[in-house]
């Protein structure tokens, strides 16, 4: 696993940078730490005009987006690693999964009811 | 795993679209969409790392996203709508344990101090949310011998757990590779039973908010580690949903997040005895009774509890209220914030009953109007409705706000007996002269009220 490639773009061929990323670790560090803080603010932003009448499909909603693990889940199980880390990859991939699946579809179901009355 | 700049970009998309599904929570009519905004995010990042990702084994990955997908689905449409905050507290574990395990299959490899930094959270929070859902969800099914899990020492051994915890994680860091990090897993796991166990029923909104808030701040460890800008974003997002959530239950109780984890209620001394509260002033009332208030009251105001949902009444209150409605009658529904067992949970079940949500109040709304309203109905509610908590400044709930049913006209409380509520003490309210008790359980009570109504 390559942090430091992250932000790399083009790799260039000549032999002085090619070993050396383009992008240094630190500051691919601190570019995933503006991520994260920014990211922050957008999610506090957003959720506090949430009503309290759906909080429990938010919950239940933003659990299932919490499922982006499944992401990681599938690099490491897909790494052709073999051994423990396939193991633990591959069961991060059930969990990770039924938490996406379960947790949009049952978000689904109570939100259909909320709607459902609005026409009516 | 290094990331090309397509995938990057393809998760920026992702990000959006799961940012724009949480924008479209803020409105019941545009909640859907948002939802499926969100899961088209998902579907988009999972096809992403399929399709650009540097997979090399298919076959196990494909057996694993079915298993999942399969589970996930089935879990999903058969939980009743009254399992919903077990079917929360689940999900939230599942969440955690996936992202320790991502974290333990990449912290065997190489990875700069920062990786191995973010793993040991990631490990932490991510065992924590997988034993505390745990044992929120047994306590949630009423499982008696889940009050027992707390261990010896109470805060003492909290904290010790956390600091051996801390300990681990400084093993990592310090390259103890992964019986480091597996001891971190072992200690965290007994940290989040140490942390929930403890915790009262009615306290759960708290913790279930508090773990949902835990599954995403372990995600976006987890991105850490994975330098994965889209576990980052996702994570954080919930990681602020869940603290936004702790903090408006934390608030709804007047008790600090410290209280809520640690604190007990206030017991002994100040406490009132019940006999005085109740002695010879709590009147019974019958179905016929009430059957008659209510034909006379113009505005009906219904306060449910955890009751409503214990007795599963929601059907039968969506009932009378379309009944007193056809006969003229307002009504409304005045919902506490901790209400039942997780934000929102009386809204869930209102809203399965095919209750309009612009009828469901939020507190503050129906106290400006409490003054307005002839009958006040209260299903399965008691300490939410404790004057006790405006008047009495030694009450254990002292401070906490409340829905002042007892301002309004006429009170009937649909109740099985005068037992107490979650703070265990009695409620003046019960005893106060414009409060008739209907004695029962809720649906039964409530069945014979529409009957009662019908026929007056």
């Amino acid at each position: 696993m390559s942090v430091a490639l992250v932000f790399a773009t083009v790799p260039v061929p000549d032999a002085e940078t090619a070993a050396t990323p383009v992008i240094g670790e630190a500051v691919v560090l601190a570019l995933l730490a503006t991520v994260f803080v920014l990211a922050l603010f957008v999610g506090v932003e957003i959720i506090t005009k949430v009503p309290p009448t759906l909080h429990t499909p938010l919950m239940s909603g933003s659990n299932a987006i919490s499922g982006i693990t499944l992401v990681g889940a599938l690099a490491a199980a897909g790494a052709g690693e073999g051994g423990l880390a396939t193991a633990l990859g591959v069961a991060a991939v059930v969990l990770a999964t039924v938490n996406v699946v379960g947790g949009f579809l049952v978000t689904h179901r109570m939100l259909r009811m909320f709607r459902r009355k609005d026409r009516g | 795993m290094s990331l090309s700049p397509l995938e990057i970009l393809l998760s920026l998309a992702a990000a959006v679209l799961f940012i724009l599904g949480i924008r479209g929570m803020t409105h019941p009519r545009t909640a859907v969409r948002g939802n499926l905004l969100g899961a088209l995010g998902m579907l988009l990042a999972v096809v992403t790392a399929l399709s650009i990702g540097d997979v090399m084994r298919w076959e196990w990955i494909a057996v694993g996203l079915a298993v999942g997908a399969v589970g996930g689905a089935v879990l999903a449409l058969r939980v009743p709508m009254t399992a919903m905050p077990e079917m929360v507290a689940a999900l939230n574990g599942f969440g955690g344990a996936a992202s320790l395990l991502v974290a333990g299959a990449f912290v065997g490899d190489s990875s700069t101090p920062v990786a191995t930094f973010a793993a040991a959270a990631s490990g932490l929070i991510g065992a924590v949310t997988l034993s505390g859902s745990g044992v929120a969800f047994l306590k949630l099914r009423e499982v008696r011998w889940a009050d027992r899990l707390a261990p010896p020492g109470g805060v003492a051994t909290t904290a010790v757990l956390l600091a051996v915890g801390l300990a681990a994680g400084g093993w990592l860091v310090a390259g103890g590779g992964e019986p480091a990090y597996w001891a971190i897993v072992a200690i965290g796991l007994l940290l989040g039973v140490a942390l929930t166990a403890p915790i009262g029923g009615a306290d759960m909104p708290v913790v279930i908010s508090l773990l949902n808030s835990y599954s995403g701040v372990a995600a976006a460890a987890t991105g850490f580690v994975l330098a994965n800008t889209l576990l980052i974003v996702a994570g954080s997002l919930v990681g602020a949903s869940g603290l936004i959530l702790t903090r408006i239950m934390c608030v709804a109780m007047n008790r600090s997040l410290a209280n809520v984890l640690f604190g007990r209620m206030a017991s002994g001394g100040a406490r009132a005895d019940a006999d005085e509260v109740y002695g010879g002033k709590v009147k019974a009332t019958s179905s016929v009774e009430v059957a008659m208030l209510l034909e006379d009251a113009r505005r009906v105001l219904v306060v449910p509890g955890y009751g409503l949902a214990v007795a599963q009444a929601q059907h039968v209150v969506r009932d009378l209220a379309n009944l007193l409605e056809s006969r003229g009658a307002t009504v409304e529904f005045g919902i506490h914030p901790v209400a039942g067992r997780m934000p929102g949970h009386m809204n869930v079940l209102l809203a399965e009953a095919d209750v309009p949500y612009a009828k469901l109040k939020e507190m503050d709304e129906v106290n400006a109007e409490i003054g307005e309203i002839d009958l006040a109905l209260v299903i399965g509610a008691n300490d939410v409705v404790n004057p006790e908590a405006r008047t009495d400044p030694q009450s254990p709930i002292a401070g906490m706000p409340v829905i002042d049913v007892d301002k309004a006209r006429t009170v009937v409380v649909v109740k099985r007996s005068l037992s107490p509520g979650f703070a265990g003490i009695p409620n003046p309210l019960f005893a106060a002269d414009n409060c008739l008790m209907l004695f029962g359980d809720g649906k039964k009570a409530l069945v014979e009220l529409v009957a009662a109504v019908k026929e007056g």
